[in-house]
């Protein structure tokens, strides 16, 4: 087995949140630079800069995971991440079903932009992504298993907008392919405060909004090789691939 | 003040729960975070909410809550109303806002 360093949690300029220079041609170098196998690219409700970012990364041997944070109704931050396009497109039609129709103000929430590999503007979403999709935490989970997605709660130990601050503690029979926690705690800690969370796989990734913040933080993948397949048999632990943390 | 009170006195709508429409109301608590709710609501109260999810019943049960009030018309998860009757804790629809609502709730017990 090897051993390949992955952050799964990276906004782009997308996100209103997301820093200018978090163009898909900056976070590929960046995540080179630091020495990262696979990323994940998470904007808040959107997927639309997913597709560039994996051509630009295979050209620099990085593994990309499509995908997206996702606000459901209860406001909780969670990532899904697709094989495909076919499933990463009926995903990006889900979030835009659900999302409100609620404007963007560039000027309180920042700017919403998709960028081309030149980091020339081709596209600007008008509605704010960071609102509440008006789908809830298990009819997010079931659509993105139905595609047969990988289901991960955001920064679980952050007061807002994580699974413990919406909804106090973790639903029964909750389907997730792992927890994620934020760097502003570890595992053991974690763990420790909420040992109901045993049995789940624990991952640590950046939250990147700023170029710097990428690969700060990161999750180690044991597993033959890179591919989605690999990925979620080291988020379940089986067939000797597994996920650790520093 | 019992429930079944209020739901005359504020014209709600019972979804579930309706074998504790006799539970007595000793005040009212106003959030939508469960997290809060769990920490600071107290026994007897009727909380307001816009939540939905199947662990306000949880919560509503664990701190012996007298009923929910859910607003703006929503209707609750299928998991929320089955959990709601097996653990008897009323949930109630209003169309009103929170706002509104916890303006006329704060008013009938400012009167008891």
């Amino acid at each position: 087995m090897k051993v390949f360093r992955a952050d799964l949690h990276i906004h782009t300029v997308l996100s209103p949140c997301g820093d200018l220079d978090m163009s898909p041609v900056n976070i590929v170098s960046e995540a080179a630079r630091k020495g990262l196998d696979i990323i994940g690219i998470t904007d808040h409700n959107s997927t639309r800069h997913c597709k560039l970012i994996k051509r630009l990364a295979a050209q620099k041997g990085i593994f990309v995971l499509q995908g997206a944070e996702i606000t459901t109704k209860e406001e909780v931050h969670c990532l899904a991440f697709f094989e495909n396009t076919d499933a990463l497109d009926l995903f990006q039609e889900f979030l835009d079903n659900n999302l409100p129709d609620l404007i963007n103000d560039p000027d309180k929430f920042g700017y919403q932009v998709q960028v081309d590999e030149n980091d020339i503007v081709i596209f600007e979403e008008k509605r704010l992504l960071t609102n509440a999709l008006s789908k809830s935490f298990e009819e997010v989970e079931a659509f993105t298993h139905n595609l047969n997605g990988l289901f991960i709660p955001a920064h679980i130990d952050k007061l807002k907008n994580s699974i413990y601050s919406q909804l106090g503690f973790l639903p029964v029979n909750m389907k997730a392919d792992a927890l994620e926690i934020s760097r502003l705690t570890s595992p053991e800690k974690f763990t420790a405060a909420h040992p109901e969370i045993k049995g789940f796989t624990i991952t640590r990734s950046s939250d990147a909004h700023f170029p710097d913040n990428i690969g700060t933080i990161f999750t180690n993948f044991s597993m033959e090789t890179r591919s989605f397949s690999e990925i979620r048999q080291a988020l379940k632990g089986v067939n000797g691939r597994k996920v650790f943390t520093e | 003040m019992k429930i079944t009170d209020l739901i005359t006195a504020l014209d709600l709508k019972v979804i579930s729960g309706q074998n504790g429409l006799d539970n007595e109301i000793k005040g009212g608590y106003v959030s939508d975070l469960l997290s809060d709710v769990m920490g600071n609501a107290k026994e007897g109260e009727v909380w307001i909410t816009l939540q939905t999810h199947q662990n306000i019943i949880a919560i509503a049960s664990l701190k012996d809550l007298a009923a929910i009030i859910i607003v703006k018309g929503s209707v609750p998860e299928a998991d929320t109303i089955e959990k709601s009757n097996t653990e008897c804790i009323p949930v109630l629809s209003t169309d009103m806002d929170t706002f509104s609502v916890a303006g006329r709730l704060f008013e009938l017990l400012k009167k008891e």
